[in-house]
């Protein structure tokens, strides 16, 4: 039975191929290329190749040699975790059967199903994964643009920008002034810049006691907002100024060059500023046609793209419904892609899709939270079933047992992602 | 307070599960069931700590809370989520330890006899603070069938669907194996695996996380579940 069908889908994709274009397939194997190797895109390679045991070719096309995690990066901001925690080879794909091409994806061609890369070759694919993770929308922040992120970091792509901001963190004058610009939604990680502004408070608690924290938000609340300022109070009395929407906090400037602040109006001089502007899809995304608006709608049931069945796009990229954009949704979505597009392409059986999340956050030591969902899949939308949040004033102990579960669940999902390290 | 706190688990659970055996116990049948327990555990004016903790004021207590006693991981871990000593929740610990901790250092299977357990936990109940008499102490009965009904155990998973579903446990449970944090489940016999996901299903076991993946997991999933991890190979 999975014989058959396998024949017979293997014959008409390699009828298809040759009549687009002129390639010759090695062994006739399907392809799948997967653009991008963070939370969604080495989840979806690795469960392919895993998965199909040979039967898919599956290549894997990521710039960087070592992929440095944003989950934990404020851990890191912290003095909580070292930067090495975070870094993750891509060795245990290789060795787990994935190709791993290190290099950008500049070009997709829709038509011939080919995918160009900087270095100028390019790639021919049956399926087309995309997880490119965000870029930032041009103007969000009136005064800044990728040019000012070495003078104001966003730190919301991992690796040297977390590095950079970690390096202004520690070089600020006593009593000085760390100003975060919080991004309108919907972004990555909904709690990310508020477990941020706790483990930089946290940081300066401890090497820094005077210094002043000041949140411009456009938003008037956010994610776990009644636990973070409950731990707010409890362990930063006095250090932070979070101004939200109905204060102003919505109509910011920045000017990089004098290193000020305008918030609604009042200009203040400060001495970090860490500006994480409005998002979107990663660039990628729309150049392969696929986004409408700033981020790339999918189908609930298998991700694939609402504008081209052969391309499936995960996490943070995708516009999916009600999950939150972060790294266990997209390695959730991943898992649900996987077996689809594995499916599809060797007729190994299709199970129906169910996705969860859960986030963590870390509000000083041994002071963490959570939040957390189970989602399914309607012909609409990715639709929330159920789901749970810490509460305000648990006792040390549950908040402890949390953040252990927090680094459980980094080891978990990075081996999830990238395999057995070798 | 007290008794808003045990009286939860007793509603939710209740839902489900019908009623069914003896409620009350007798604490002198019940001493005589503590002689299988003697082995490890103490109780009494001299009890001291031995291979288990002693048992005196164990009404009450926080799972893995007795000052000066070596629990595993697991049982700090259940008291850290919460897991206290109450009559309800020591009825479903002795009918199946490793239900509630799976990683509990009590080698002991379990009393199956839901009339025996209840004579156990009166006997202890006089060994805790809280004269038994007044309503707010803890009571020594419990009116509810813990017992997974037996089709459940014997349902046969499919493997291959487990291997699907368990990309959802993988995010955090490494398939590698590996303990910090979060508990390895590979490798795991599958009635355990299956008596433990259907306690958590029914918030008789304690954790959101849980609680939430396994409330919308169905029989055959959780024993397609069950019959992946069992033999996973890395
Ligand atoms: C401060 C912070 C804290 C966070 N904390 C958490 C947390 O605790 N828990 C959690 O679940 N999530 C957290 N997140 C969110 C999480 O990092 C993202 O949601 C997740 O990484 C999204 O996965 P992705 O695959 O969509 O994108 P990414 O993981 O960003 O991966 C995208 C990859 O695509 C590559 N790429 C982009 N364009 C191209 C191209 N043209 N060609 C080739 N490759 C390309 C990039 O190099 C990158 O490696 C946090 C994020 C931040 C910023």
């Amino acid at each position: 039975m999975t014989f058959n069908r396998r024949m017979f889908l293997g014959t008409s994709a390699v009828m298809a191929a040759s009549l687009a274009a002129p390639m010759v397939r090695a062994q006739g194997k399907p392809r799948v290329i997967v653009i991008g190797g963070g939370a969604g895109g080495a989840t979806a390679a690795r469960y392919i190749a895993k998965d199909s045991k040979g039967e898919v070719d599956v290549t894997l096309i990521e710039p960087t040699r070592t992929y440095y995690t944003c989950f934990f990066s404020n851990l890191y901001l912290g003095d909580v975790k070292d930067i090495d925690d975070l870094g993750h080879s891509y060795g245990g794909l290789a060795a787990g059967g994935v190709n791993v091409v290190h290099d950008w994806a500049v070009g997709v061609d829709r038509d011939a199903k080919t995918v160009t890369l900087a270095s100028g070759g390019s790639l021919a694919y049956d399926k087309l994964i995309l997880s490119p993770g965000i870029d930032f929308v041009d103007g969000a922040v009136e005064g800044w643009d990728l040019t000012s992120q070495n003078a104001m970091p966003h730190a919301y792509k991992g690796g040297s920008q977390t590095e950079l901001l970690k390096a202004q963190l520690k070089a600020m004058p006593e009593g000085g002034t760390f100003a975060m610009v919080a991004p309108p939604n919907p972004y990555r990680c909904p709690p990310g810049p508020y477990e941020r502004v706790s483990m930089v408070a946290h940081y300066l608690k401890a090497n820094n006691p005077t210094a002043k924290i000041i949140v411009a938000d456009p938003k008037p609340k956010f994610s776990k907002m009644a636990l973070f300022q409950e731990g707010w109070n409890n362990h930063y009395a006095g250090m932070i100024d979070w101004i939200g929407e109905d204060f102003g906090g919505g109509e910011v400037s920045v000017d990089p060059g004098a290193m000020t602040v305008t918030i609604d109006g009042e200009v203040t001089k400060v001495d970090v500023c860490n500006v994480i502007p409005a998002m979107k899809a990663g660039h990628i995304a729309e150049i392969a046609g696929v986004t409408d608006g700033n981020w790339a709608p999918v189908n609930a049931a298998d991700m694939s793209s609402k504008a081209d069945p052969d391309i499936h796009v995960l996490g943070d990229a995708s516009q999916q419904g009600d999950m939150p954009k972060s790294g266990f949704s997209a390695n959730s979505q991943a898992k649900v892609c996987a077996n689809a597009v594995r499916g599809a392409l060797t007729g190994s059986k299709v199970f129906p899709a169910k996705f969860s999340n859960t986030c963590w956050s870390l509000i000083d030591t041994n002071d963490g939270v959570k939040v957390g969902a189970t989602y399914e899949a309607t012909d609409e939308k990715i639709a929330k079933v159920d789901g749970f949040i810490s509460q305000t004033g648990e006792t040390a102990d549950v908040r402890k047992a949390t953040y252990e579960e927090s680094e459980g669940w980094y080891a978990g999902i990075t081996a999830d992602m990238f395999g057995a390290s070798v | 307070m007290r008794a808003f706190q045990y009286l939860m688990p007793f509603a939710l659970v209740g839902l489900m599960a019908l009623p069914s055996h003896a409620d009350t116990g007798d604490a002198e049948l019940g001493e005589k069931v503590f002689q299988q327990c003697k082995g490890c555990h103490q109780v009494g004016a001299s009890a001291k700590n031995r291979i288990g903790p002693h048992l005196n004021g164990l009404f009450g207590r926080k799972a893995a809370g007795l000052e000066g006693f070596k629990y595993s991981k697991s049982f700090q871990r259940a008291g850290a989520g919460g897991l206290e000593w109450h009559a309800d929740t020591l009825d479903v610990f002795l009918e199946n330890p490793r239900a509630m901790t799976s990683g509990t250092r009590m080698s002991y299977r379990g009393l199956k006899d839901a009339q025996d357990r209840a004579h156990l936990i009166v006997y202890l109940r006089q060994f805790s603070d809280n004269p038994a008499n007044i309503p707010e102490a803890d009571p020594t009965a419990q009116a509810v069938d813990h017992d997974l009904d037996p089709a459940i155990l014997a349902l046969v998973g499919d493997p291959e669907y487990g291997e699907y579903l368990s990309g959802e446990c993988t995010t955090c449970h490494q398939a590698a194996g590996g303990d910090d944090g979060i508990p390895s489940i590979t490798l795991w016999p599958e009635d355990q695996f299956v008596v433990a996901m259907h306690a958590y299903k029914n918030k008789q076991r304690n954790h959101p996380v849980m609680q939430m993946i396994a409330g919308r997991l169905g029989d055959e999933e959780i024993a397609a579940l069950a019959a992946y991890f069992k033999d996973l190979e890395n």
